[in-house]
């Protein structure tokens, strides 16, 4: 069977031992057409990008990703946009496999089927969505397993092992494993190493499956948790592009060298 | 169409997903909130059927929430309506001023059943905020309560209640700046501290849970209710109207609970949206304009929202009603066409209050929110026969308003 776009990009990151670096970014900001420049320049750097479908009640995000959203969506975000973003994405040279990442009233008002029939369409490899939890998801991740679509599924510090185990047995290539007790962009309150505990708890329970951490992970945190399979950081980049406004200075290029950096980080 | 089920709670009559007529509420939250929300659920299916917890509950009601709340005639409206009679449910009388203290009351003992220290809430026109401060006070329990930056402005009194009940206000000057932002931001402060903190959501909104243990306290009402209309006129009568501002939806969840099993045609329940201002686009009424359903907070609802499905601003003289969402029970209701639902515009409301001032004056002093309702009760009843039987759920004091009334008349009340 081939490998999803994902599942290789895991495949490679781990034979040049290193975590695979996931980034995540809003689409539309901080309009269309520079998120989608940030996009290509970060792509360089990163193994995975996360697109978030932005959301005014994000209940899941803290203020870095609120400002970002609402910036995009002040700016005119429509769901077409970013299919459209994700489209001209997927042609460019250093493409990287696509997450977009959002909130279930996106799908719902859009409808189950056509989202992920146009995710197919435009390339998306991956879809998270903060508010449909296990076993709510069941029926739309086997819509998007049919449409060779990964949707990844999250765990939490607070997620019982009993129910840890039943949503890894539904979880396709990817599953993401949140640090702490917090919403994203949250100051790291918990140490690496027992995130790490974590981790290789959720790690023994079945190996095949790449794990990601996500939440709270800066530039300054990040070597900490290499071990892991992935990392994902976007506040930090959020925060990057309100920086760069506020100081008026080119976000694609700051984003961009945050992202090298981060990087760098990791080798 | 959708059939509700005989003999079983509205709040019970859901399947397995959690989901009310199979399409209205619903669990979807981020996955850090499933357990803390699962082990609510599993904490108060216990106590809802543990005697002693029944008793405790009771025993706070009449002591210090102060029930039965008063029920009585408003002769000279009716006099000068001229139709049917207009009956008040005077449930500002508890302890607080509004009927929020019946929540606010339940969520404080179950977080000491659940050994939290902490308790958080939401609060749109500020009596969520305000009798959770003081239950949290009574309870010793330290209270965080999250309001948009808009609200605490024009509910300035309710404000000072709380800060001086020991409370800390958050304002929350994202989005909109009202309810809907001040839930927002209240659950993701529970994301972050589910650990040590008891959260309370304001109105029978937000996933389950949250809007079971809401309609099993509000419930109280109608059971005085009950009692008292049976005690009035020796049974439920023949005609009979029961008349609620509908927000969130609490305070007529809790108002109808007991009467919802009777025939419609006998007891009609009469829900009563915020119009927003007239000649406004702008509105807070979504099961009367035909609000499509999504997701807000946790749960399938009608809401009001674009076509993108962001959610919408909403306008409303009355910050307690100015929420784009209703509960999924609300929308069950509808749905199974059990109640119906109509709007009222803040003109309407301003002058339903002119009138009851003129009328009932030293007998009630209703909120913005109940003068919702009464602007529907003035509307019918000059159509209805003498032997019909309104009553209106006057489920909030208007001493937080007199502010915004005074701007908008010119003049006190």
């Amino acid at each position: 069977m081939r490998l999803s776009n994902i599942a290789s990009t895991f495949k490679k990151c781990r034979q040049e031992h290193r975590p695979a670096l996931l980034t995540y970014t809003v689409s539309g900001d901080p309009n269309k057409k520079k998120s989608f420049e940030i996009l290509k320049a970060i792509s360089s750097h990163a193994d995975i990008c996360e697109i978030g479908v932005g959301h005014n009640c994000n209940t899941g995000d803290g203020k870095q990703i609120q400002n970002s959203t609402y910036r995009a969506i002040k700016n005119g975000i429509k769901i077409k946009d970013t299919f459209a973003i994700v489209k001209k994405f997927k042609k460019t040279k250093n493409a990287k496999p696509c997450i977009l990442m959002g909130y279930y009233n996106s799908v719902v008002q859009y409808g189950e089927n056509r989202f992920v029939r146009k995710c197919k369409q435009v390339g998306v490899d991956g879809l998270i969505i903060v508010d449909l939890p296990w076993p709510e998801n069941r029926n739309f991740s086997k819509k998007c397993k049919k449409n060779s679509i990964n949707f990844i599924q999250l765990l939490s510090p607070t997620t019982s092992r009993t129910r840890m185990k039943k949503i890894i047995k539904d979880s396709h290539d990817m599953i993401y494993y949140i640090s702490m007790l917090s919403t994203t962009g949250g100051k790291l309150k918990v140490s690496p190493e027992k995130i790490l505990e974590n981790y290789n708890k959720i790690k023994k329970i079945n190996k095949s499956k790449n794990l990601v951490i996500g939440f709270g992970i800066t530039i300054k945190t990040i070597s900490s948790l290499k071990k892991a399979d992935g990392l994902v950081v976007g506040s930090a980049l959020c925060n990057e592009i309100s920086k760069s406004i506020k100081n008026r200075q080119n976000s694609v290029t700051n984003v961009s060298n945050m992202v090298k950096n981060i990087r760098a980080k990791l080798s | 169409m959708m059939k509700l089920k005989k003999g079983k709670l509205l709040i019970d009559q859901h399947n397995k997903d959690y989901l009310y007529g199979g399409k209205f509420g619903g669990n979807y939250v981020p996955e850090t909130l499933k357990k803390p929300i699962e082990d609510l659920a599993n904490l108060f299916e216990k106590l809802r059927r543990d005697k002693k917890f029944l008793n405790e509950r009771d025993y706070y009601f009449k002591n210090y929430v102060g029930v039965p709340t008063p029920f009585f005639k408003l002769k000279n409206l009716t006099k000068h309506l001229g139709g049917a009679q207009i009956w008040c449910k005077q449930v500002s009388k508890a302890n607080g001023g509004a009927h929020k203290i019946y929540n606010a009351t339940v969520h404080a003992l179950i977080a000491l059943k659940a050994k939290k220290r902490f308790i958080i809430g939401d609060t749109g026109a500020g009596y969520a905020g305000k009798m959770l401060s003081m239950a949290a006070k009574k309870f010793g329990l330290k209270c965080k309560i999250f309001m948009g930056t808009k609200d605490i402005v024009r509910q300035a009194v309710n404000c000072r209640a709380m800060r001086k009940n020991g409370a800390e206000v958050v304002p929350v000057d994202s989005g909109s700046k009202t309810l809907v932002d001040a839930v927002s931001e209240c659950m993701r402060y529970w994301v972050s501290n589910c650990d040590t903190t008891h959260m309370c959501v304001g109105s029978t909104v937000g996933p389950n849970i949250f809007i079971k243990i809401c309609a099993w306290s509000t419930a109280q009402i109608s059971r005085e209710l009950m009692v008292q209309v049976k005690k009035e006129f020796g049974r439920v009568p023949k005609k009979l109207k029961l008349i609620n501002c509908v927000g969130g939806g609490s305070s007529a969840m809790g108002f109808w609970n007991e009467f919802i099993g009777y025939d419609r045609n006998q007891v009609e329940l009469i829900g009563v949206e915020a119009g927003g201002p007239k000649n406004s686009k702008r509105h807070a009424a979504p099961l009367t304009n035909g609000a499509k359903i999504g997701v807000l907070h946790g749960a399938l609802q009608y809401v009001i929202q674009d076509a993108e499905g962001q959610i919408e601003e909403t306008e409303s003289i009355s910050a307690g009603l100015d929420y784009p969402g209703v509960s999924p029970l609300h929308c069950l209701l509808k749905d199974s066409k059990r109640a119906r639902y109509t709007s009222a515009t803040d003109e309407e409301s301003l002058e339903a209050l002119k009138l009851i001032s003129k009328l009932e004056k030293g007998k009630i002093r209703p909120s913005l929110e109940p003068a919702h309702a009464f602007s529907e009760a003035i509307k019918i009843a000059p159509k209805l026969s003498k032997d019909t039987i309104i009553c209106v759920d006057s489920c909030g004091d208007q001493k937080k308003d007199k502010q915004i009334i005074k701007e908008r008349l010119g003049h006190n009340l």
